[in-house]
């Protein structure tokens, strides 16, 4: 355990995210144009994962709400794409639904950079307004998560219901072009993908930073400790709500990419389902890692698609039992496989050493220490 | 004025159903912190226990006694969904206690499996289940204003449940364990207490209760393999808004959540209406962070 | 001791880099053999997946036609909500496909249906159908039930130029060439029934739908309607998907005293409703109402006793007095069960197949361009009267019928259409539409 053995490591680390971001890159090389789309599609999923996992992995809050952020930022781009599909014309939904001009608020989006910043904006303040109020009530635990499921009924039923503004239960769909570009094309699906995954990889960097930082670590501090870190000194609900807005954020932009590449948003898309779906994909990969949630969910996306391929009647079940599996045997998800050699290491040299006192709230507390506190999140007060 | 004395009742009757739905998850989830999202297939499993019954009845015994296959319909769909919940403590629930987030993910696993399985069995489509000739029509208060006896025998129903979990709840030696295991685990451990059996039958009891809800349902809505969906959320809304951990808050929460609804909705839209009291429901937990009924506790961090 | 998170870290980049060659490559549970053609560029990479037998296709075959079997897609919500409706209609198809078969076949070759689960949600339908039209390669899809997932499959079988046969009424204003549109459009279904309803139960109508496109759209063309022939709608009411307390809906319709109650809900909603309506004691003696999305299959769910009394209006019930539709009602028992019904959706979805194997066959090839073509006119013999391909608009004539609920769950025909409706997606036809579809 010394710098000789280290830099290996950092060799070996250097190498596996080359790996990853050049797999990433690579993927038009050899996928077909089908499967790559699909894993565009999983990569935008991925970045809600990361934002979630920063906020639920992190600091400890979990949002079962994030489908609307995602919604969010991905309506605010299918409102730019339908309204240049529409070419000035009234989009079609609208005129069906009696409508004869234009509603203010979609005016702006003709602009495309109006509506990517609204993608990106409109969820963080939708986060801060929610957030702000939410954490500064001391709001934690269950009755936040209920919170943001109530959140998730008022904006599908609301988002639903108003069919004029907003395309009620279709949606948004029938685009053709973005900055000129058509979307049909072979070649501008490459370039999609490239931004997705690129937009990934930054998302990625981004996390990793905060987390590294001394920003991350009161978050993990509040994580493990609400009470404790509030008395040291600092504002939880400060560091909660900025994540909370920063997680927003990244669905918001998630959104975006997603309608590029599906074509479509409508409010099931947002909906308890997917908001909760994206949960699982965090717990799957493993919480409180940020590779984690990634694999999460490209790897869940991708089972549900190939199952529900190969078992059409049967892949609910599967997926089910599959989560059930899961839970079980694998604690910490998919890094807890990883990490499996290192934590019965760690077992053994803590029994080595006699020291049996630990019990278990010793043995998560000196893990999460350790290892990023995957383990430490068991003690959150959820 | 008979629309209003109409409204009145439908709220309370819409409570009342709000509370059926909510008990079962006032047990698993209020007292034992178990994230159940599997609550929704255990009523599931209740309504299908119904309709099996009905089924039973219908092709076993003379037409005479059919209309009390309801009565015998509501201990089967009981113990149907207390069996499945035994099961689903025993092998599952019972290793994920302090890890509620973890139960989250497994019973939300566990739901969708038991949908599909449901599919297999009975069919995608929904099945009917008659409701006995003694329930039908209702009872005239005064021009205008009828009663209907299904719903009257629900409010009848929540209340007779109630009572039940109360008496056995407060009143008997295996509700005082219950209490003490939930209250402090280590502590009742010490003191004899079988907290694995107490914790498998408390879980049983409330997936028994869910089933009664969803044998009562059978007589307003629909019976399909996806009707757990419909009813998660207004349960996690009910105990939620109650306080998690005591039975009279949920009462008092199914009261707010489903007065305010009929209200809602008969001033403004079905969609408004439900809007309004999510809305409703996000202001008041600003309010009381911990819902209407908040359980006393010296520590800090529960 | 930060050292071993490294190697972990950079064991999961590793797995990360295999996860993304195995999501892409791998086509799972043996599948799609993926063929290992790797277009550069991503760009028409042309991927032999064959479900069947694994031989590959001809490069650039649009069409799933290949050596003695051609392959199509089923495309229908196996799981979800909307699993209650959508799979009896797929099993309809597999019928018409099976039956097809028994015969010969198209073209002398065999149809291998592929099915998918649209899970119903929007995003899987556009998924599923490009992965039938661009891996599969299927000739041509059956599938969609909302008018949410057609739209949202729209867009993918303009861009890929496949196929859609769409088999459920649904509220007009669209034809798309890559779409044929099997069910009932407005003036096949609601239009009429709407005038029906005034010459024979009253003025006053209450319009109560689900709130999503086709109640809010159908009850738009049904207030311009009542506008112009004389009816007056005294109350309008939508309640979110799925919603199941209908005491509040009931007492508006108390207070507002319709003569007609014009239903557009959707599914469970229905259950839900017509049990409560009966509860407050109000029965189809009281009030009339009129439903467009209860068939046979949502009475089983409902319950006939019910039911019994209330109207529908379809272009096929089981009982509808054919011999083809003898024919079906029995093969489809045979094969699925004595217990199983038809119902309008069913049977549009069973002649889709039909219509699109005639086509084929006077094509004489399956492909997209040369089938649209050939399908101008066809006509069949269908289990609901004869139906034929109106080549405008790619949707078919259609019988119009109205039904009641008897106490066996079937129903009695009121009133039918003498023959077949030209249909009209846009309403053209009538003066008081005028403004309500414009392009």
């Amino acid at each position: 355990m010394s710098v000789f053995s280290l830099a290996p490591r950092r060799v070996w680390l250097l190498a596996g995210y080359a790996a990853a971001a050049s797999a990433l890159l690579g993927a038009p090389l050899y996928l077909n144009d089908f499967r790559l789309n699909l894993l565009a599609k999983f990569l935008a999923l991925a970045i809600v994962a990361l934002g979630l996992d920063l906020l639920w992995g992190y600091t400890g809050v979990l949002s079962l709400g994030h489908g609307v952020f995602f919604g969010l930022g991905a309506y605010a781009m299918a409102m730019h794409l339908k309204l240049v599909a529409s070419g000035g014309k009234l989009p079609d939904f609208m005129s069906w639904s009696g409508l004869t001009k234009l509603p203010w608020f979609w005016k702006p989006f003709g602009s495309p950079a109006f509506a990517m910043l609204a993608g990106l904006l409109l969820p963080m303040l939708l986060a801060l307004l929610l957030g702000w109020f939410t954490f500064q009530s001391r709001i934690k635990g269950v009755y936040f998560t209920i919170l943001t499921q109530a959140l998730v009924i008022i904006t599908t039923t609301l988002f639903v219901g108003q069919q004029a503004y907003t395309g009620g239960t279709n949606g948004i769909t029938g685009y053709t072009t973005l900055f000129g570009l058509r979307l049909s094309d072979p070649r501008v699906k490459v370039w999609l993908y490239l931004v997705t995954a690129v937009a990934l990889l930054a998302a990625f960097a981004l996390c990793r930073y905060l987390a590294g930082s001394r920003f991350g670590r009161v978050l993990r501090a509040i994580r493990d400790g609400e009470n404790r870190a509030r008395f040291i000194g600092y504002d939880p609900s400060r560091y909660q709500v900025t994540a909370f807005c920063i997680s927003a954020g990244l669905a918001g932009l998630a959104g975006m990419l997603f309608v590029l590449h599906v074509g479509i948003i409508s409010p099931s898309m947002m909906g308890i389902v997917p908001s909760i779906e994206m949960v699982l994909w965090v717990a799957i990969g493993g919480r409180g890692t940020l590779v984690g949630a990634v694999l999460g969910a490209i790897l869940m996306n991708g089972a549900k698609s190939l199952l529900s391929e190969s078992y059409p009647e049967l892949w609910t079940l599967l997926i089910g039992l599959l989560f059930v599996a899961v839970v079980i045997f694998m604690p910490r998800g998919l890094a807890g496989l990883v990490d499996l050699p290192a934590a019965l290491r760690r077992r053994r040299e803590r029994t080595d050493a006699g020291g049996g006192s630990g019990g278990v709230g010793g043995f998560g507390n000196a893990a999460g220490a350790e290892a990023g506190g995957a383990e430490g999140v068991r003690h959150s007060p959820v | 004025m008979e629309v209003m004395l109409l409204q009145l009742f439908n709220g309370i009757s819409l409570s009342s159903i709000l509370l059926l739905i909510a008990l079962g998850l006032a047990i698993t989830f209020g007292l034992m912190n178990v994230i159940n999202m599997a609550h929704g297939e255990m009523i599931m499993i209740g309504a299908y226990a119904a309709f099996v019954t009905q089924n039973l009845f219908l092709a076993a015994l003379p037409e005479a006694v059919f209309d009390w296959y309801f009565v015998l319909a509501i201990p089967v769909s009981f113990l149907v969904s207390f069996l499945f919940g035994l099961i689903l403590e025993t092998s599952l629930i019972r290793f994920l206690y302090g890890r509620p987030l973890d139960s989250l993910l497994a019973t939300w696993g566990v739901g969708l499996a038991l949908q599909q399985a449901a599919r297999s069995i009975f069919g995608a489509p929904n099945v009917a289940v008659t409701s006995p000739g003694w329930l039908n029509g209702g009872w005239t208060v005064m021009e205008g204003v009828v009663l209907p006896y299904k719903r009257l025998f629900i409010i009848a129903l929540v209340a007779f449940v109630l009572l039940l979990m109360y008496g056995y709840i407060y009143r008997t030696p295996a509700g005082r364990r219950m209490r003490a295991v939930m209250q402090n685990r280590d502590m009742a451990a010490c003191l004899g207490i079988s907290t694995r059996r107490v914790d498998a039958v408390t879980f049983a009891i409330g997936s028994g209760i869910a089933g009664v809800a969803g044998c009562a349902l059978t007589l307003i809505g629909p019976i399909g393999p996806s009707i757990g969906t419909y009813y998660i959320v207004d349960a996690f809304m009910v105990v939620v808004l109650g306080g998690v951990g005591k039975l009279i808050g949920s009462v008092l929460g199914a009261l707010g959540i489903g007065m305010a609804n009929t209200l809602f909705e008969f001033w403004t839209t079905a969609s408004l209406g439900k809007v309004l009291v999510f809305l409703a429901v996000i202001l008041f937990l600003q309010w009381k962070p911990r819902g209407i009924i908040a359980v006393r506790t010296r520590s800090l961090d529960t | 001791m930060g050292k071993r998170r490294k190697i972990w870290l950079s064991a999961m980049m590793l797995l990360l880099a295999g996860a993304l060659a195995l999501t892409g490559c791998g086509g799972g549970g043996g599948n799609t053999g993926s063929g290992g053609s790797s277009g550069s560029g991503g760009s028409s990479g042309a991927n032999a997946g064959g479900s069947a037998g694994g031989e590959s296709s001809g490069e650039g075959a649009a069409s799933g036609d290949e050596g003695d079997e051609i392959k199509v897609g089923i495309l229908h919500s196996l799981s979800g909500t909307m699993a209650i409706s959508e799979v009896s209609v797929k099993d309809a198809e597999l019928l018409a496909i099976e039956e097809i078969n028994a015969k010969g076949g198209v073209l002398g070759k065999k149809l291998v249906p592929i099915v998918e689960d649209g899970a119903s949600d929007w995003p899987t339908f556009a998924e599923k159908a490009r992965k039938l039209l661009s891996e599969d390669k299927v000739a041509a899809v059956f599938g969609g039930w909302t008018s949410a997932s057609r739209k949202a499959m729209l867009p993918v079988f303009e861009e890929l130029n496949g196929l859609l046969w769409y088999p459920v009424q649904y509220e007009g204003l669209e034809a798309s060439p890559n779409i044929f549109y099997t069910g009932a459009t407005t003036n096949q279904q609601i239009v009429p029934s709407v005038t029906w309803l005034l010459e024979n139960r009253g003025k006053k109508f209450f319009l109560l739908g689900s709130d999503y496109v086709f109640p809010r759209t159908a009850n738009k063309i049904i207030k311009a309607q009542l506008a112009a022939e004389g009816g007056e709608v005294v109350g309008e009411e939508y309640t979110p998907l799925g919603h199941t307390d209908f005491s509040t809906i009931i007492s508006k319709i108390r207070q507002a005293d319709p003569d007609v109650v014009y239903n557009t809900l959707n599914g469970d909603s229905n259950v839900a409703f017509f049990k409560q309506l009966k509860d407050a004691g109000i029965t189809a003696q009281d009030l009339t109402t009129l439903s467009v999305s209860i068939a046979e299959e949502e009475i089983r769910g409902i319950g006939a006793d019910v039911l019994a009394g209330h109207l529908a209006a379809w272009n096929y019930f089981q009982t509808t007095d054919t011999p083809e539709n003898r024919a079906f009602v029995e093969a489809y028992k045979a094969k699925y069960g004595r217990d199983r019904v038809t119902a309008d959706p069913i049977e549009a979805g069973y002649i889709a197949v039909y219509l699109w194997a005639a086509a084929v066959e006077k094509a004489g090839t399956t492909d997209v361009d040369a089938v649209r073509e050939a399908a101008k006119g066809i006509g069949f013999d269908a289990p609901e009267g004869k139906v034929t391909i109106d080549g405008d608009n790619q949707h078919i004539y259609k019988t119009v019928r109205i039904g009641e609920v008897q106490p066996d769950g079937m129903f009695k025909e009121l009133w039918a259409t003498d023959g077949p409706v030209k249909p009209d997606p846009y309403l053209t036809g009538y003066e008081w539409a005028a403004g309500l579809a414009e392009e």
